[in-house]
Order: structure tokens, then sequence, then C-alpha cells
């Protein structure tokens, strides 16, 4: 059974790496600087919420920009994600009317394509780092951990997402507005201490994309994600629970994603 | 059983024809709450049973609405049948609504790759055979072009010059020999004649019952989701006939 499993994976192979390659070449596709935004973007985002919060919660800390870079990359490939393996199935409900194609491809192409973009715009990070002197030590190479973690986390949720969106639609609507909720719980421009002395330091350690923006971040300034477990092992139960029920759900009811499409 | 090319046994295709369509979650709740969720319940496909040898050219016959369509898609794995299962051995190929896994942004180049990788080509496969599909779509001025600018007769010579690239051992056939116009129609024949020749079986769909006898050796009938006869194609064609007269 998984040998035939690995088998029909090696025979599309080609095909997930044909429709990853196409979401990266058709997001770019007419714009004059093309894949340069993949830099471009992070990078402007940046500076403007530098700019709008740097003056609030950042005055005394030179390397602020980093700390909402490392933020904003990580939560917007977790949001784009999400959303576009969302929507891969029914994106795709032409090819999959017609042709059989193991189904997973599809969010599973959503999630990777995001995921190279992603690593991409981590030169952006790289060029921070340099330019706000926050110089690598040794903990940089646990930067590892929290961006598998990522992954799995997008997929799992992308998953189970792309699942239910199926059967009601409404879902792409309502997870903008979690996302939302999820963005501003991950102190992606705040320091988490401003928040804590009101007494909802409990708030992020609901938060596993928080929990994983955290260790990255100690990776980064080169401090180690161990120092409290506990920002480590829920992150990773949560991702790895994700995919388990991501991957349960979606072979549960893929063959009636056709009868909805 | 080796001399088989497709068995299906028991098959049956059940849709759920709701009503309205229930596409907000709002809605569900509201009607499962009253308890007003009500599906027609529709058999498209029956206690379907038949096996095809390798090397026969099976025609499907049958009126609209009879579940040929079904049929195909049910042995070619898009639909996944409600009861009974399909065995198919050898690799299958589907001609069913050329180029539907076409991205119209992307050129005819980038959909050659896509739509290759769509049927489970190799890329070393599309690679060598690139040219020659061109070629046979006539495309060779226009293949830098987004598919979006392609006229239809275009998109399905692509479709089929790409489709039709690997020798399969099952080809299924719905109304596609009337692709494009007269001199592409009598082009992509002749290439579903060569592929009839190596001994490739057949599944073919077509409302002309003339095409049907000149192509194919059996057929099968099927009525309101049933299979109502099978055999020589002489002799369904002739049931086909008092039925339909």
């Amino acid at each position: 059974m998984l040998e035939k499993q690995i088998d029909t994976f090696k025979k599309y192979r080609f095909l997930l790496r044909e429709l990853v390659k196409k979401g990266i070449k058709l997001k770019y596709r007419r714009s004059y600087l093309g894949i340069l935004w993949t830099l471009l973007e992070p990078l402007l985002t940046t500076c403007v919420l530098t700019l709008v919060f740097g003056t609030f919660f950042g005055k005394d800390d030179k390397t602020f920009p980093v700390y909402i870079l490392t933020g904003r990359l990580l939560y917007s490939f977790f949001s784009s994600g999400t959303k576009f393996a969302m929507k891969s199935i029914r994106q795709h409900a032409g090819m999959i009317k017609k042709v059989y194609v193991p189904k997973y491809i599809y969010p599973l192409s959503s999630v990777l394509y995001n995921f190279v973009i992603f690593a991409i715009s981590l030169i952006v990070l790289l060029g921070a780092t340099i330019v706000f002197k926050v110089y690598p030590n040794v903990w940089c190479i646990t930067a590892i951990i929290p961006l598998v973690l990522l992954f799995l986390l997008t997929l799992g949720v992308g998953m189970i997402l792309s699942t239910m969106s199926v059967f009601f639609r409404d879902l792409e609507y309502l997870w903008d507005v979690a996302l939302m909720l999820i963005m501003y719980t991950c102190a992606i421009f705040y320091k988490v201490d401003t928040m804590a002395k009101t007494g909802h330091a409990w708030i992020f350690k609901l938060n596993p994309l928080y929990a994983i923006i955290k260790c990255f971040r100690d990776a980064v300034y080169g401090n180690s994600m161990f120092a409290d477990p506990f920002w480590v092992i829920m992150p990773t139960v949560v991702s790895v629970l994700s995919v388990i029920v991501g991957v349960a759900l979606f072979k549960k009811h893929q063959d009636n994603f056709i009868l909805h499409i | 059983m080796a001399n088989y090319a497709i068995e299906v046994n028991d098959v049956g295709m059940k849709f759920n024809l709701s009503q309205e369509k229930l596409d907000s979650l709002k809605e569900y709740m509201i009607k499962m709450l009253k308890g007003e969720l009500k599906y027609n319940e529709f058999w498209a496909l029956k206690n379907v049973n038949f096996k095809i040898e390798k090397g026969d050219r099976v025609g499907i016959l049958g009126l609209n609405g009879a579940g040929k369509s079904t049929l195909l898609k049910v042995i070619a794995g898009v639909f996944k049948p409600t009861e009974g299962q399909v065995i198919r051995h050898g690799r299958l190929v589907p001609l069913l609504e050329l180029g539907a896994g076409f991205d119209s942004q992307y050129t005819g180049a980038e959909n050659i790759y896509l739509y290759s990788a769509v049927l489970g080509y190799s890329k070393e496969f599309v690679d060598k055979k690139f040219d020659d599909i061109v070629k046979f779509a006539e495309l060779e001025k226009f293949i830098d072009v987004p598919i979006k600018n392609y006229s239809s007769g275009m998109k399905t010579r692509l479709g089929f010059a790409i489709a039709t690239q690997v020798e399969p051992d099952i080809l299924i056939l719905d109304e596609v020999l009337s692709v494009g116009d007269a001199k592409f129609r009598k082009k992509s024949e002749a290439k579903i004649m060569s592929m009839f020749k190596s001994n490739v079986t057949v599944l073919f769909v077509s409302h002309s019952l003339d095409q049907v006898k000149r192509l194919c050796n059996k057929a099968i009938l099927l009525d309101h989701g049933e299979l109502i006869a099978s055999g020589d194609i002489d002799e369904v064609a002739a049931i086909y006939e008092e039925k339909t007269s």
C-alpha cells in the first residue's frame, strides 16, 4: 500500500514540479520587475511598518527592522500558503474533472511554491541583518527547526482548509478574518513585553505561529530557543498534529470533491 | 486475468441532486436544524458488469443521459464509483474534452509541459517529443503565445497532439474524432487508426452509429444507467436501432 503510494508520487513528481513552477512564474508575470518583487515587497512593507510602529514600540532597539522583518516574512508565508492551498482544489477544478491525478498534489504544490518564494525573500533578511549589525553565531543553524515546523503547520492547515472549503465556500472569507486575528497575536510589529505588562501574555502561548516566529527570531539574534522548551515543543506538537489531521481529513473526503466543484 | 484490459465489476454511481445548491455554512446549518436537507438520489450507473479483452475496440451506445460519459469517467478514474470497482491493466490515455488541463495565461510551450505532467508523462519524454507535438498541432508560429489568445480549434489541436504522443494500452475516446477542421480531422483519424494497429484497447463513445460501426468490433448498450446488451457490434447495433426507431 505504502509502496504503491510512493510509486504514484514518483510518477507525479514531474507534475508537482510543473505546478510549483507555474505558481512562481504566473505570480509575477506581466509585472516589469518580475521575481524581484519577492525581495522588494517585504522590504517596502517592513519600511512602512518600521516607520509606523518603530516610533511607538522600538525606540530603544536599533535592530527593530530585523525584528519586524522576521515576523512579517514568516507570517506572510503562512498566510499566502494556507490561502492558496485552500483555493487549490477549486482552482484546478477543470483538471480534476477530466483527468485522474492524486488530488493532494494541488494543495501540496500551492504550499511548496509559496515556500520557494518565501525562501527567496529570506535574502532580504540576510541583507537586513548585515545592515543593522545583527551578527550570526552558531545558534543560527537552529533556524532550520522553526522553518520546518512552519512548513508543516502551513501544509497541515492548508490541507484542512482545502478539504473544508470544497464543501463550504464561506470559509474563504472566514479564513481572512481568522488570519487577521492570527496576525495581531503574532507580535510582528510590537514587542511581547509590552503586552505582558497588561497581563495578556497567555494569548501568545496559544498561538503556534507566534511560537515559531519566536524560535526563528531567537536563532537569527543568536540566542538559544531551548531556554524555555515550551516554545519549541508546543509548535512541534501542533504542526505534526495539523499534518496528521489534514491528511486524514483530505483522504477521507477527496473522492467527494468532484461532486461539489 | 491477464487477458482482460478492463474489468468493470458491479459498478454503481450515485449522485445527490440537492434541490438547491448549498454553498454556505449558514444555509447548511439552518437546513440541517430544520431537517430540510433533502437529496434526490440519482443512480447514473447501476450494477454495470462487463469485461473488455485486450485489443478489443468497444463502442458504448445509449441515448442521452444513459450514463455513457459517467461510465467513461469512472473507467478513467475521475469518478470513484459508489459501488463496485474497476480494474485497469496497462497505461490508460483519456481523450476526453481535450485541453482541460491548460492554463490560459501560459504559453503553448509551457502548456505542453504542464498538460504532459497532468497526463503522467516524464520530463525526458516531453523533451524528446516536444518538436513532434508542435509539428503535429501545426502551431510552430504560435507556440510562444499565451493560450488565451488561441482559437478553440488551436487548443484542441494542441491537446490532441499531446495526448496522443504515448502508445497507450487503453484509449478512451469521447467524440474527439470531430476535432478541428476537415484537414486536421483527417490527420487525427489517421493517427488514431495507426494506434489501433498496435493492438490497443479502445473505448469509444459517439452518437454516430456509422462511426461506431466503422471503428469498433464490440459494443455495449446502456439504458438509464443499466447495461442492457453487450457483444458483437452488429448484434448490439441492431438492438440499439430497434430502441431508437
